[in-house]
C-alpha cells in the first residue's frame, strides 16, 4: 500500500507541474499597455469577499481607460486566483509580478495572506495595495494600506459606546473569530479600556473558530454577562460566514440593540446581503464608508457599479472605496512620477491626495497609511447602515499602537532621510519589534 | 437619564391628574418641531416632550419614529408617518392615521434615531400603553417598566394594578412596582417585601436589579438583596445545566441531520463521499429558490416555504447523487483512495458551479415565522428554529430507520452491504441497488440542507463547515449502523456544550478531537460496530 499511494503521489506532483508548465507559458509582452495585478481569491472561503473586489478593481481599470488610459498607455489587468490558499497568494504574487511585469498589485484580504506575500514584493520590489481593515503593527515599503488601522476603526468605535449616544457602556464583550486580526485588535482595545479606567471583571474576552455556527452558549455567555445591572455592549470581530448564525441566534434568543448593542468591525452590506435584517435593527458597525452616504461622489460609484456588474441589487462595501481611493492615488502618483517605475512611484505616492467617497479627500501619509473619516453606522430594516456618528475631521492612520507596550514607540516614515517602517523613537533606531 | 425619566413620568403624571390631555392643536404643535431638531439630543428632547402631553394618540408618532418610519416633507417641512411602497413612500397623518398622499424618496427625509433614542420612546410607550387593550402590549409594557424602574412609576402601576383582570399580566405589573419601589425612598419594610417579589421572579433580569439595588442602599435592604442574589444564583446554576443539556441535543440534531445522509453512503455502502457536503448545500440553494419563486409570484405561501422545499431538495439532491454514482463512483468501487480523491473534486466541481450560477456572496433565506423567535421553559430559554430541527432530524432518522428495517428496497440494500456476491446470486440487481443507495444517501443529505438553511449561511461554502463534523460523527458511532450515527451525534454534541462555557469553543472542539481518537484507538469500529463490506474492505 505505501509503494502504491507514493506512486500515486509522483503522478499527482508531476501532473501539478504539467498544469504548472502550461500556466506559465510566457505571455505577450505588449510594449502599449500598462499592467496591473489583481490578487484576490476567486475560489474556496474568501471567494465570497474578494470575487466582489476584482470585480471592481476591472471596472476602475474599464473606467481609467475609457478617460485614455495612463501615461498615454491603455492598462491592462491581469487577473490570477490564489483560492483562499495562503501559500499560493505569494507564488501568484511572484507570477504577477516576474512573468506578466504589472507595475502595481491589488489584493490580499486576510492578514494572513498579506504577510505571506510580503518577502515576494519586497524581494522583487513591487508595490502592494491592501484595501482591508487590519490589525496593524506593520508598515512596509512596498505595502500601501488604503483599510482602516485599529485607530480608524476599533478605538473610535469603542469611544461612540461609551459617549452619551452610544449609551455609556460600562462592560464590555470582545467577541472575535480565532486569528490574527481580533487577537491583535482585541488586546489594543482591553489595553485601551483599562487605560478608560474599566476594570478587568467588566471585560469579557471570546474566541470562536473560523466559521463556526452554533452560537447557543457564546450568546447566551453574553446574555448572563450583560445581566449584571450594567450597560454593555459587544464589540464583535467575528470573520466572515460566522456572522450570519451568530445575529440570528442574537435575534432568535431576544437580544435587543437597545439593551445590548453589537459593534462589528467585519459586517459589512454584502455580509448583511445574506439575512434578514429586521431583527437587528440598530446594532452596530464602524467603518470608514457606508453604501448610504449622500455625495455625489458616492452616488456616481454606485451607479458605475451596477451598470458594470449589471446587477442593480449588489452593494458597495468599504474595501470597495479602499480599493477606489488606492487605485486614484496609484493613478495621480504614477503621473507624478511619469513613469510606472515601482521605486519611482513608492516615493511619489506620499502626499497624494484624491477625493474619497464620503464626501472628502484622502491623502497618503508618510507610513503608508491614508487619512480617513471615521463612521458608525446602525444597521436598518433594508440592509443599509445609517450613519449615526462620525468624526468631525479625518483619522490619519496609526500602524504602531500607542496602546501595546511593544508598539508605543514605534514609527514609521517612508521618507527620505529615515525611510525606516519601525523606527524607535526611544531607542533611536531603526528595527524595532511590535506584537507580530 | 434617570432624571429625564423621572421629569417624564413626572409630567405624564401631572397630565393625567389634569385629565383633560393636551389639545390636539398642542400635539401638532410639538410634532412640528421634528422639523428644526438637530442632532439625536434634540429629537429626544422633543420625544419627551411628546410623551409627557399624556394623550395616548401620540403613541402612533413615537412608535413611527422607533420603527423609523417618521419624515419630513422637504418641500413644506410637515410631519408624516410613512410607509415603503417600492421607489416611492406612502404617507400618512401623524395623529390621525389618514392617507396624505405618495412621495419620492428623495422628496421626503427620514427622521433619524439611534439605539439611546429608541430606548427613551420605548420606555415612554411603556407609560403610556399601560392601559392598552391588548394583553401583550401590556405585558412589553409592564416588563419595559421592570427593566427601567423609576421611583415616579408606582403610580400609574398601582392605578393599572387595580384595574388588571388578567392574572399573568397582573404579577407582571407587581413585579414592575416592586422593581420601581426599591429605586424610591419608600420605607425599608415595603423595599424588603419588594425584594421577596422579585426574588420570586428568579431571572437574570432579577439579578441584574437586584445587584444594582444591592451596591446602593442600607444595610438591611443589603443583605436581603445579596440573600436573594445567592438564592437566584443557586437555581440559575440548575438551569444553566439544563440549559447545556438543550443546546448539546440541539447541537446534536444539527450533527446527525448532516451525518445521516452520509450515514448510508459511506456507512452502509463504504464509499467515502467528499462531496455529501456540496449534497447538503444543493438542498440549501433548493430552498433558496424556492423561497425567491414564492416571494416574487406567491407571498402568501412563504410560511409553508420550507414544506414545498423539501421533496425537491430530496429529488434535486438524489437525482445529482444519481449521476455521481452511474458516472463516476462505481467505476471506483473497492478502491478508496481513488473514491477520496474523485469525490473531493467532485465536491470542487460542484462548488465552482454554484458559485458561477448564484454567485459567491450569502443568499438570503429566511425564517417562516414559525422558526423565528423563542420561548420559555422556566429559566430556559429555547428557540423555535432549534426545537423544529431536533424534532425534524428525529423524524428524518426514524422514516430512514423504517425503510432500512422494513422494505423490500431496505432488505436488498442491507443484503447487498452484507454479502454482495451472494446477493447477486439470489437475483438483486446490485449496481441498481447500488446507484438507488448512493441516491437516497445524496437525497437525505439533500433534505438537511433545507433544515440546515435555517441556522446557518447558505453560500458555496455551507458544505465545506459540516464535512469533518459528519465523517466524525459516522466513524465515532460506528460504520454501517443508523443507530450508531443516532447516539455518535448526540453524544458528541452534549460533550461539545459541556465543554464549551469552561474551554472555550476553540479547545473545546480540540479535546473532542483528541478524545475521538483516544477512543477510536480503543474501539477502531466506533460505538456500535456491524459487520458488512465497510468493515471487510
Amino acid at each position: 500500500m505505501r509503494g502504491n499511494f507514493s506512486t500515486i503521489t509522483k503522478m499527482f506532483s508531476a501532473s501539478v507541474v504539467a498544469a504548472g508548465l502550461l500556466m506559465s507559458a510566457p505571455a505577450k509582452a505588449a510594449d502599449d499597455t500598462i499592467k496591473v495585478g489583481i490578487l484576490h481569491s476567486l475560489s474556496g472561503t474568501m471567494a465570497i469577499s474578494e470575487t466582489t473586489l476584482k470585480d471592481a478593481m476591472l471596472m476602475l481599470i474599464d473606467e481609467q481607460n475609457a478617460k485614455g488610459g495612463l501615461l498615454g498607455k491603455k492598462l491592462e489587468a491581469v487577473v490570477v486566483d490564489p483560492a483562499s490558499n495562503w501559500p499560493l497568494f505569494a507564488e501568484k504574487a511572484r507570477e504577477l509580478i516576474s512573468k506578466d511585469k504589472v507595475a502595481a498589485v491589488f489584493g490580499c484580504w486576510t492578514s494572513v495572506s498579506r504577510k505571506s506575500v510580503l518577502p515576494v514584493f519586497s524581494e522583487l520590489d513591487n508595490i502592494l495595495f491592501y484595501p482591508v481593515q487590519y490589525e496593524g503593527e506593520e508598515s512596509e515599503r512596498n505595502v500601501f494600506y488604503t483599510g482602516a488601522a485599529p485607530n480608524q476603526q476599533a478605538i473610535p468605535a469603542v469611544d461612540y459606546l461609551m459617549s452619551e449616544d452610544g449609551g455609556s457602556v460600562k462592560r464590555w464583550v470582545l467577541e472575535g473569530t480565532d486569528y490574527v486580526y481580533p487577537r491583535t485588535t482585541n488586546k489594543i482595545l482591553e489595553a485601551y479600556l483599562k487605560a478608560k479606567g474599566v476594570a478587568a471583571e467588566d471585560i469579557m474576552v471570546n474566541y470562536t473558530p473560523f466559521g463556526f455556527s452554533d452560537w447557543q452558549t457564546e450568546v447566551s455567555a453574553i446574555k448572563k454577562f450583560g445581566s449584571a445591572g450594567k450597560k454593555t455592549a459587544v464589540v464583535s470581530t467575528v470573520n466572515g460566514d460566522a456572522n450570519v448564525p451568530f445575529y440570528k441566534e442574537l435575534g432568535n434568543q431576544g437580544i435587543k440593540a437597545e439593551d445590548i448593542p453589537v459593534m462589528a468591525f467585519s459586517v459589512g452590506e454584502e455580509e448583511l446581503a445574506g439575512l434578514d435584517t429586521a431583527p437587528l435593527v440598530g446594532h452596530l458597525a464602524a467603518w470608514n464608508y457606508f453604501e448610504s452616504i449622500d455625495t455625489p461622489e458616492n452616488k456616481k460609484f454606485i451607479a458605475d457599479w451596477h451598470k458594470f456588474i449589471k446587477n442593480d441589487k449588489r452593494t458597495t462595501n468599504d474595501p470597495m472605496e479602499a480599493h477606489y481611493i488606492g487605485f486614484n492615488m496609484w493613478v495621480k502618483a504614477v503621473e507624478k512620477a511619469g513613469t510606472t517605475d515601482p521605486d519611482k512611484v513608492i516615493d511619489a505616492m506620499i502626499g497624494v491626495s484624491v477625493p474619497n467617497l464620503t464626501g472628502g479627500y484622502s491623502t497618503m501619509m508618510p507610513n503608508h497609511h491614508i487619512t480617513k473619516p471615521v463612521l458608525i453606522g446602525e444597521i436598518q430594516a433594508d440592509g443599509q447602515f445609517e450613519t449615526v456618528s462620525r468624526t468631525p475631521g479625518l483619522v490619519m492612520g496609526d500602524e504602531w499602537s500607542d496602546y501595546l507596550p511593544d508598539s508605543k514607540d514605534l514609527i514609521s516614515d517612508w521618507r527620505a532621510p529615515l525611510s525606516c517602517g519601525n523606527f524607535n523613537v526611544a531607542t533611536g533606531k531603526c528595527g524595532g519589534k511590535g506584537t507580530n | 437619564m434617570t432624571f429625564i425619566r423621572a421629569g417624564l413620568t413626572l409630567l405624564f403624571l401631572l397630565a393625567t391628574l389634569s385629565s383633560s390631555g393636551a389639545g390636539e392643536a398642542d400635539l401638532r404643535g410639538i410634532i412640528a418641531k421634528f422639523a428644526t431638531a438637530k442632532g439625536f439630543s434634540e429629537i429626544g428632547a422633543v420625544v419627551h416632550e411628546l410623551a409627557a402631553a399624556g394623550d395616548p394618540a401620540v403613541e402612533r408618532p413615537l412608535a413611527a419614529l422607533a420603527d423609523g418610519n417618521l419624515y419630513l416633507r422637504k418641500a413644506d417641512s410637515l410631519v408624516f408617518v410613512g410607509k415603503e411602497a417600492g421607489e416611492s413612500v406612502q404617507l400618512s397623518d401623524p395623529l390621525s392615521g389618514e392617507a396624505s398622499g405618495e412621495a419620492a424618496k428623495d422628496d421626503i427625509t427620514k427622521i433619524k434615531v439611534n439605539n439611546t433614542l429608541r430606548r427613551v420612546i420605548r420606555d415612554a410607550l411603556g407609560t403610556l400603553t399601560l392601559g392598552a387593550k391588548d394583553p401583550a402590549v401590556r405585558i412589553a409594557a409592564a416588563d419595559t417598566m421592570f427593566k427601567t424602574p423609576d421611583a415616579a412609576n408606582i403610580g400609574p402601576l398601582d392605578a393599572a394594578i387595580a384595574s388588571e383582570t388578567v392574572s399573568s399580566v397582573k404579577a407582571l405589573l407587581e413585579q414592575a412596582r416592586a422593581a420601581s419601589v426599591l429605586v424610591s425612598d419608600r420605607p425599608d419594610g415595603d423595599k424588603l417585601a419588594a425584594i421577596a417579589l422579585i426574588g420570586a421572579r428568579g431571572d437574570r433580569d432579577a439579578v441584574s436589579l437586584l445587584t444594582s439595588v444591592e451596591a446602593n442602599s442600607t444595610d438591611a435592604v443589603r443583605q436581603a438583596a445579596t440573600a436573594a442574589i445567592a438564592n437566584i444564583n443557586s437555581t440559575l446554576a440548575f438551569w444553566d445545566a439544563g440549559q447545556n443539556i438543550w443546546y448539546g441535543i440541539s447541537l446534536g440534531s444539527v450533527l446527525l441531520l448532516a451525518a445521516i445522509g452520509l450515514a448510508i453512503t459511506f456507512g452502509v455502502m463504504g464509499v467515502i463521499n467528499m462531496a455529501h457536503g456540496e449534497m447538503v448545500m444543493l438542498g440549501a440553494y433548493t430552498t433558496f429558490v424556492v423561497q425567491q419563486v414564492i416571494r416574487t409570484s406567491f407571498p402568501g405561501l412563504f410560511d409553508w416555504s420550507l414544506v414545498i422545499a423539501l421533496p425537491l431538495a430530496f429529488l434535486v439532491s438524489a437525482l445529482v447523487g444519481l449521476i455521481i454514482e452511474r458516472g463516476v463512483i462505481r467505476f471506483l468501487y473497492g478502491r478508496p483512495l481513488e473514491t477520496l480523491l474523485a469525490t473531493w473534486g467532485v465536491s470542487l466541481i460542484l462548488q465552482q458551479a454554484v458559485r458561477s450560477i448564484f454567485g459567491p456572496t450569502n443568499q438570503e433565506v429566511g425564517n417562516p415565522s414559525w422558526m423565528s423567535g423563542s420561548f420559555n421553559v422556566g429559566q430556559l430559554a429555547i428557540t423555535w428554529n432549534r426545537l423544529w430541527i431536533l424534532v425534524f432530524a428525529l423524524a428524518v432518522f426514524a422514516i430512514l430507520l423504517y425503510v432500512m428495517k422494513r422494505t423490500p428496497w431496505g432488505l436488498q440494500m442491507r443484503a447487498v452491504t452484507a454479502n454482495r456476491r451472494m446477493a447477486a446470486s439470489m437475483g438483486i440487481r446490485t449496481p441498481w441497488v447500488d446507484a438507488l443507495t448512493f441516491a437516497l444517501g445524496s437525497g437525505i443529505a439533500g433534505i438537511a440542507g433545507v433544515a440546515l438553511s435555517q441556522i446557518d449561511n447558505v453560500s458555496p461554502n455551507l458544505g465545506r463547515g459540516y464535512i469533518i463534523d459528519s465523517f466524525m460523527v459516522v466513524v465515532f458511532g460506528g460504520v454501517g449502523n443508523l443507530w450508531g450515527t443516532l447516539v455518535g451525534a448526540f453524544s458528541l454534541g452534549i460533550v461539545n456544550k459541556f465543554l464549551e462555557p469552561y474551554a472555550g469553543a476553540v479547545l473545546g472542539k480540540i479535546v473532542v478531537l483528541v478524545l475521538i481518537i483516544l477512543f477510536i484507538q480503543k474501539r477502531p469500529r466506533g460505538l456500535f460496530a456491524l459487520k458488512g463490506r465497510a468493515v471487510e474492505a
